[in-house]
C-alpha cells in the first residue's frame, strides 16, 4: 500500500525549505513567490471572509449591499436565530438540536473506535496470529471501496439487530468505517517503539491488558491526539451516514444544517444561513487550528484511507 | 497468559501455538468481522443483489443483466457518469498542478511559510456540507460576484454557474477544489522536503535552471508522492456525494448529478433498489480499475526495491 513512513517522516520536516536557495536580494521572483501566494491565500480565505461578514449583518443590508463588505452595523441576531429559532421542517428550534445530536454521535464513535482500533493495532504488532496480516489487508482494501456499495446491507443489519434509526447504530457504522485507518495509524506507531520494552515486561509477567495500559498507552498519547482529531472532524464532518442511519429527530448537525438552508419553504434569510454554516464549521476549524501538526499527521496517514 | 480458552484443551504434546494469545484474538474479532461482514460480505451482497429484481425490497429473483441494461439507458445515470468524468479529469489536473506549484512556492524558504500553510489546509477540515452552502452563496446572482461586479459598471457581466447547466460543474470545481488543494500542496510539500539537497548544487554547478531541475529531476523523485495523492484524491472523487447535495442537488435539471446521488436516490428515494445496486456495482468497478493498476505498480515497486 502506500508508503505511509516516508509521508510521516516527511510531515515531521516541513519545517526547513529544501528547495532552490533563494537569492539574498529582493528579486523579482521572490516578489511573484509573494504575490502568487498572496492571491492563493486570498481565494482561500475568500469564503470564510463571506461567511462571517453576511453572518453580521442584518437582512436589509445583506439585500443592499456587497457581500464582500464588513457590516456597517454590527449584529449578533443571525447568530442567535441561526441557533435557537431557525426552522428545519415543522421544528423550530434551531442549530442547537442538530449540534447537540452531533456532540451526541461524536463522543460515543470517537472513544469506540479508538478503543477498538487501538488494541486491535497493539494485537497486530505484538501478538501476530495466522492470518492477522490478511484481514489487515482486507481491512485496507476495504477502505477504498465506495460507501455507497455497503450502506443497503448495513441498513438491513442494523434494523435485525435493532439499531436502525438509533444514535447507537450511527456509532457502530463510524466505528466500522474509522476501523482501517485507524487501525493503520496505531498499528504503524506500535511497531515504531522499540520490541526490548514489550519483551521485558512479558518477562515481568504482564498480559495481553497489562502491557497495554501500562507500556504502550502512556507512551503513546500523541497518537492517540492524532486518531482523536482525525476522528472528530471526520465523523462531525460526515453528512451520508448520518441522512441514512437516524431519524430526523437525530440528525446530525451538517444534516440538519443542509436541511434549513436548502429548504425551499419560507423567505431565505441568508444571514442566518451562513451563520449557521459557520457554526457547524466552527467546531473542526477550531480543532484544526489548535492542533496544527498533528491534524497534518493524520492526514498523512490518511493519505491511505481515500 | 491468564486466560484459558475453553474451546481448545491445552492437550500434552499438542503445538502451544495453535491456543497462543487467545486475547489477541478476541482484540482483533472487531477487525476480522469488519473485514469479512462489511466489506466482503455486504459488497458481496450487493454485487449479487444487482442482478435481481429488488425494488422495493430486496427480492431474490434473477434478471440476468437487466438491472444493468436499465441502468445504462437511463439518462439521468449517463449524465452522472459523464459529469464525474469531466469534474474527475479536471479535478485530478488541476489539483495535482496547482498543488505541486503552491509546495514549490512553500518551498522556496518563505517567510510566514506556517500561516500560508494554515491558510491553505484550513478548508480541508470542513464539511462538504459547509463548503457547498458557503459557494452556493458568494455564486449568489442576485448578491454574490455577479451583482458585485456589475456594481462596478459592468452591467451586462453574466456569471451565474450554478442555473446554467453548461457551467455548472465549473461551480462545483470551484468549491471541490477549494477544499481539496491544500491537501495535494501539504502532501508534496512534505514530499520536497524529502528531496536531497545535493541535487540542487548539482544542478547550480551544471547551470540548469530551477523549473527545468524540478520538471526534470524533482517529479520523478517525488513520483510516490505523486501517486498517493492521485489515489486519494480519485478514490475521493467516485465518492463525491455530500458537495453536490448542498450546493447544486443535482440541478439545474440534472446537469450536476453524480453516481453517488443516483445510489442514494434509487435507494431511499425511489424505492427502486436495484437500480442502486447495479450503480453502486459500477461504482465499484470503477474504483477497482483505478486500484489494481495502483497496487500492481507498488507490488512490483516493492519487490525491486
Amino acid at each position: 500500500m502506500v508508503d505511509i513512513s516516508q509521508t510521516y517522516s516527511a510531515s515531521r520536516r516541513l519545517d526547513g525549505a529544501a528547495g532552490a536557495r533563494p537569492k539574498r536580494r529582493i528579486s523579482a521572483s521572490r516578489i511573484m513567490t509573494y504575490g502568487i501566494l498572496c492571491v492563493i491565500c486570498f481565494y482561500y480565505i475568500l469564503p470564510l471572509w463571506v461567511m462571517m461578514m453576511t453572518s453580521l449583518k442584518g437582512m436589509p443590508e445583506v439585500r443592499m449591499g456587497n457581500i464582500f463588505a464588513p457590516p456597517v452595523e454590527i449584529t449578533f441576531e443571525p447568530w442567535v436565530k441561526a441557533w435557537s429559532q431557525a426552522c428545519t421542517g415543522l421544528n423550530c428550534d434551531g442549530l442547537s438540536r442538530g449540534f447537540w445530536n452531533s456532540v451526541k454521535i461524536t463522543i460515543p464513535s470517537v472513544l469506540i473506535s479508538i478503543v477498538v482500533a487501538s488494541v486491535n493495532g497493539y494485537a497486530l504488532v505484538n501478538w501476530k496470529f495466522k492470518g492477522s496480516e490478511i484481514f489487515f489487508g482486507i481491512l485496507l482494501f476495504g477502505a477504498f471501496i465506495p460507501y455507497q456499495v455497503m450502506i443497503y446491507p448495513i441498513v438491513i443489519i442494523l434494523r435485525e439487530i435493532g439499531l436502525m434509526g438509533d444514535v447507537w447504530g450511527l456509532v457502530l457504522v463510524h466505528t466500522i468505517f474509522g476501523m482501517p485507518i485507524l487501525t493503520l495509524l496505531f498499528r504503524n506507531y506500535f511497531a515504531s517503539l522499540p520490541e526490548e520494552l514489550f519483551k521485558a515486561a512479558r518477562v515481568d509477567g504482564a498480559g495481553f491488558w497489562g502491557i497495554f495500559f501500562q507500556v504502550l498507552v502512556p507512551m503513546s498519547l500523541p497518537i492517540f491526539t492524532v486518531a482523536m482529531i482525525l476522528q472528530v472532524t471526520g465523523i462531525w464532518n460526515d453528512f451520508l451516514f448520518g441522512v441514512i442511519y437516524t431519524k430526523p429527530e437525530a440528525y446530525p448537525m451538517t444534516v440538519q444544517l443542509n436541511n434549513i438552508v436548502n429548504s425551499v419553504q419560507g423567505v431565505k434569510e441568508y444571514n442566518v444561513n451562513m451563520a449557521a454554516t459557520l457554526i457547524t464549521g466552527l467546531v473542526p476549524l477550531t480543532i484544526y487550528l489548535l492542533s496544527g501538526k498533528l491534524f497534518v499527521r493524520g492526514i498523512a496517514a490518511g493519505a491511505v484511507k481515500g | 497468559m491468564s486466560v484459558i480458552d475453553p474451546v481448545a484443551p491445552r492437550a500434552a504434546g499438542r503445538p502451544k501455538k495453535l491456543i497462543a494469545n487467545p486475547m489477541a484474538k478476541i482484540a482483533a474479532l472487531p477487525m476480522i468481522m469488519t473485514a469479512l461482514v462489511i466489506f466482503i460480505g455486504c459488497s458481496v451482497w450487493t454485487v449479487v443483489h444487482s442482478f435481481t429484481k429488488s425494488k422495493l425490497l430486496p427480492s431474490s429473483q434473477f434478471v440476468g443483466f437487466d438491472q444493468y441494461e436499465r441502468l445504462w439507458s437511463t439518462r439521468r445515470w449517463l449524465a452522472s457518469v459523464e459529469n464525474i468524468a469531466i469534474y474527475g479529469l479536471v479535478a485530478l489536473v488541476f489539483s495535482l498542478v496547482v498543488g505541486f506549484v503552491i509546495a514549490v512556492l512553500l518551498d522556496q524558504k518563505v517567510r510566514a511559510e506556517g500561516a500560508f500553510r494554515t491558510i491553505i489546509l484550513f478548508p480541508y477540515s470542513l464539511s462538504f456540507i459547509v463548503t457547498g452552502l458557503v459557494w452556493q452563496w458568494i455564486l449568489n446572482p442576485d448578491f454574490g460576484i455577479q451583482y458585485i461586479v456589475r456594481g462596478w459598471g459592468f452591467e451586462n457581466f453574466t456569471f451565474d454557474p450554478l442555473h446554467n447547466p453548461d457551467t455548472v460543474l465549473a461551480a462545483l470545481l470551484m468549491a471541490g477544489l477549494w477544499q481539496g488543494t491544500g491537501l495535494v500542496a501539504v502532501i508534496l510539500l512534505a514530499a520536497l522536503r524529502g528531496v536531497d539537497e545535493d541535487i540542487w548544487k548539482a544542478s547550480r554547478v551544471d547551470g540548469v535552471p530551477a523549473w527545468k531541475t524540478y520538471i526534470w529531476v524533482v517529479i520523478p523523485i517525488l513520483r510516490p508522492a505523486f501517486v498517493t495523492a492521485t489515489v486519494l484524491i480519485a478514490t475521493g472523487i467516485v465518492k463525491l456525494y455530500d458537495l453536490v447535495v448542498a450546493l447544486t442537488n443535482g440541478g439545474p435539471g440534472i446537469a450536476s448529478e453524480m453516481p453517488a446521488k443516483y445510489v442514494y436516490d434509487a435507494m431511499f428515494g425511489k424505492q427502486n433498489l436495484g437500480q442502486g445496486f447495479a450503480a453502486s456495482t459500477m461504482m465499484l468497478l470503477s474504483v477497482l480499475l483505478i486500484l489494481i493498476p495502483w497496487a500492481i505498480f507498488e507490488f512490483r515497486g516493492k519487490k525491486r526495491g
